[in-house]
């Protein structure tokens, strides 16, 4: 059986989503028996080809992770958000009621960054969104993996279900967090 | 009295006296509160801490109440408050362009106060004048018939300081428009004369009376009346009470209004009746907020009633007949009209419905028995009480029996009130009330089911299209979608927050009624709104919730045409402008390079 190709990233998140991620242990092991990483942090590949489940961590909080989303939905058959900032805007999303030129002012004029107190504009630095948004508002989403990370199990067993072709089923103790 | 908000500096000369009235009971605190507000024009963290302190209870307990209403104010809203009403009526009678003049007259923002503190202009929910509006409400008082003329009067009026009670008083005149009178609008009532026929036929056969004439409720569920009576007259408890459920706030529904203006003496001689019936010797009337001018009429009214010995002790000369009615007002929650969030609000708290069983025939307002039915039930139980049950019954259809009040609006030539026998097709009802190319009608209110004119010639009647009263005509040349999306609107503003499907649920359902409003839906957004129906109907918490979605499931079926024209053909469009939410970013830096924008998708 050809092996599935799965691509990850992380955009406005922590990688949190990825060290949950990596918290499957040694179940790693069969993982790569089953699937091909395709762009990931893990691989360091640039650039995403045709795969069949993208995983995304993060909201969208500037245009480069528009970029990648959507490169993420044309070569991935199955789009997943996975943790909170994915699915809501999360942490990141806290700046949302503040005024972008005063998150600019604070950070870059009142103290002053590396090159005096100016704002940087430099066109490969990626222009930031007036607001953070969960990335289902940019793209279609197939699947939601919600937690703050999600717990390493659920992401074994969405990504299993997902493989063997079943319809992804959590266990209430996999979505239950206290 | 009517009188302009003023900021009031001692909050204790304002809430000493409402106190006293009140007796420092903390059950009161809705009534407590709206009368601080009336005074002092909001209420203020001080007078939070006040009252707290004055009637014993947590300081957030007061906060949570005076959070939950829409009528209470945490901040002055300037010397006069305009609320504009925002229901799909309003609009269709020229409410936006309205709104737009009346600010740029004051020159105001919606929804801000003016630098010198004087006015403010904003929206709520309906305000049960849809047969005369556009309406607004000043500092609470209702004034109907919005025009350029009569807001030029406002304005006049309000720059010159003038407080409400030297407004003329015809920019208050809400008129009747009873179009269609029947047995229970048609026929002059002697206060007394039921409660007569009643104490000679003694309070059981009254209630075998009620059973005969298969009255069902008239606030849309059409419970019968008679069960929930027996079933409160058996139940346990220290006393029982009677509750008139006046808050009538389903967009389109004004006829609880227009019984209590004019027939005022029916509504409390029926609650009379039923107060005989199940032993209650308190009742209460829940008047809606938005029905404040009726208040001192309607106090009037029941001053008549105990001065000609229909209320209070030993009524007509019956040894141990007491019984007397209160009011209490609501202060804008569409909530409370759901009978348990309308016990809770009585009490004083937030207007949460409660977990039913029980219901309130067994533990209602302070956990004793209570009746609650609707304004237009009490006046058909004067009825009943006075003609017998027979005659009641030999009116309407097997199921329901009766006569039905309807709220007439929208696109007709004479909007106002209508009432039928049970059993008028809706192509009758549009026929009288002059209904131009109507294409659909909207059935009891948003919460209910709209129609189109395939369906006309079915029946208002519990068998087949059961109604609260609304009845809101749309013509051709409507957008359905609009319709729809204006109760998805009223939904997610009124929804109380308690359940996260239904606070959730009608929010989302609103953003992406206007994501396809603006341009951006697609064929995805359509199925996500199914999702959600289905969502806020099997999982909400009580029937704001299970019907939220009705508007927008039964216009998407009824009228696809009026979504598919506005989708584009995409699979997906983004909920926001991509590039535009970079405009800010791109003014900081000044940067305009390609990577500083976001195109289409290719």
């Amino acid at each position: 059986m050809a092996k599935l190709r799965v691509a990850t990233t992380s955009l406005a998140g922590c990688f949190g989503c990825h060290m949950s991620f990596l918290d499957i242990d040694e179940r790693l092991f069969s993982l790569v028996e089953a699937v091909e990483f395709d762009r990931s942090p893990l691989t360091d590949i640039k650039r995403c080809g045709p795969c069949d489940i993208g995983i995304v961590e993060g909201g969208v909080c500037n245009a480069e992770n528009v970029h990648v989303l959507r490169e993420f939905r044309r070569n991935c058959r199955i789009l997943v958000a996975i943790g909170a900032c994915a699915i809501n805007g999360g942490v990141p999303a806290m700046r949302n009621n503040i005024d972008l030129w005063d998150c600019f002012q604070e950070v870059y004029q009142y103290e002053g960054g590396t090159e005096g107190r100016v704002v940087p504009n430099d066109p490969e630095l990626p222009l930031p969104f007036d607001k953070v948004h969960p990335i289902y508002e940019v793209v279609k989403v197939d699947y939601f993996l919600p937690g703050c990370p999600p717990p390493a199990d659920a992401i074994w067993r969405l990504l299993t279900d997902l493989a063997a072709g079943r319809e992804p089923r959590l266990d209430y103790t996999m979505l239950h967090y206290d | 009295m009517i009188q302009t908000c003023s900021a009031v500096d001692n909050p204790d000369s304002v809430l000493k006296p409402i106190l006293a009235r009140h007796g420092a009971n903390p059950t009161r605190l809705v009534q407590i509160l709206r009368e601080v507000q009336e005074r002092a024009g909001h209420v203020s963290d001080d007078a939070v801490t006040a009252l707290a302190a004055a009637l014993g209870i947590p300081r957030v307990r007061v906060e949570g109440v005076a959070s939950f209403y829409s009528f209470f104010r945490r901040e002055s809203h300037g010397a006069y408050e305009i609320l504009l009403s925002d229901n799909i009526t309003d609009h269709m009678q020229g409410k936006k362009e309205l709104m737009q003049y009346l600010c740029e007259k004051l020159w105001i923002e919606p929804g801000k106060v003016s630098e010198d503190g004087l006015v403010s202009v904003w929206n709520t929910s309906d305000t049960g004048i849809c047969d005369q509006g556009p309406a607004a409400l000043v500092n609470g008082y209702a004034v109907p018939a919005l025009s350029r003329n009569r807001i030029d009067l406002m304005v006049e009026l309000m720059r010159a300081k003038k407080s409400l009670a030297d407004w003329p008083p015809m920019l208050f005149e809400v008129r009747d428009n009873i179009r269609k009178p029947g047995v229970l609008l048609g026929q002059p009532f002697e206060p007394g004369s039921a409660l007569e026929t009643v104490i000679a036929r003694g309070a059981s056969a009254t209630l075998k009376e009620m059973e005969r004439s298969k009255l069902r409720g008239r606030g849309g569920a059409g419970f019968p009346t008679a069960v929930k009576w027996a079933s409160c007259s058996r139940a346990a408890g220290k006393t029982r009470y009677v509750v008139c459920n006046a808050d009538e706030g389903e967009p389109g529904t004004f006829k609880d209004r227009v019984l209590l203006t004019s027939y005022a003496d029916l509504v409390f001689e029926g609650m009379t009746v039923c107060a005989r019936v199940i032993g209650a010797a308190k009742g209460l009337v829940y008047l809606r907020g938005e029905y404040r001018y009726l208040l001192e009429r309607l106090e009037a009214a029941l001053e008549a009633r105990r001065r000609a010995n229909l209320l209070g002790s030993n009524i007509l000369g019956e040894k141990g007949f007491d019984f007397d009615i209160e009011i209490h007002l609501g202060a804008g929650a569409y909530i409370c009209g759901e009978e348990s969030a309308l016990i809770e609000s009585l009490e004083g708290k937030r207007g949460q419905p409660r977990n039913r069983p029980p219901y309130p025939d067994t533990h209602g307002y302070l956990g004793e028995p209570t009746a609650v039915d609707n304004v237009e039930t009490f006046a058909c139980s004067a009825l009943i009480a006075k003609h017998g049950g027979d005659w009641f019954a030999g009116i309407g259809t097997a199921e329901s029996s009766g006569t039905k009040l309807l709220s007439v609006s929208g696109d007709v030539k004479r909007p106002g009130i209508y009432e039928y026998p049970f059993g008028v097709t809706v192509r009758e009802v549009l026929r009288d009330c002059g209904a131009a190319s109507p294409q659909a009608v909207q059935i009891s209110g948003p919460s209910g089911s709209c129609i189109s004119w395939k369906e006309f010639d079915r029946r208002i009647a519990f068998e087949d299209l059961p109604t609260a009263g609304a009845f809101m005509v749309f013509s051709r040349e409507r957008d359905m979608f609009e319709v729809a999306r204006n109760f998805s609107h009223f939904f997610a503003h009124e929804s109380c927050g308690f359940c996260t499907p239904c606070r959730v649920g009608t929010t989302l359902l609103r953003k992406t009624m206007d994501k396809i409003h603006a341009g951006h839906g697609s064929a995805y957004d359509m199925d996500e709104m199914r999702h959600l129906s289905r969502i806020l109907k099997t999982m909400s918490h009580c029937g704001l919730g299970h019907t939220a979605a009705n508007p927008v499931v039964d216009t998407m079926a009824k009228f696809p045409d009026a979504y598919e024209r506005k989708l584009k053909e995409l699979a997906f469009e983004p909920s926001f402008d991509l590039d535009g939410a970079l405009d800010t970013a791109r003014r900081i830096t000044g940067r305009d390079d390609p990577w500083a924008h976001i195109g289409e998708e290719p």
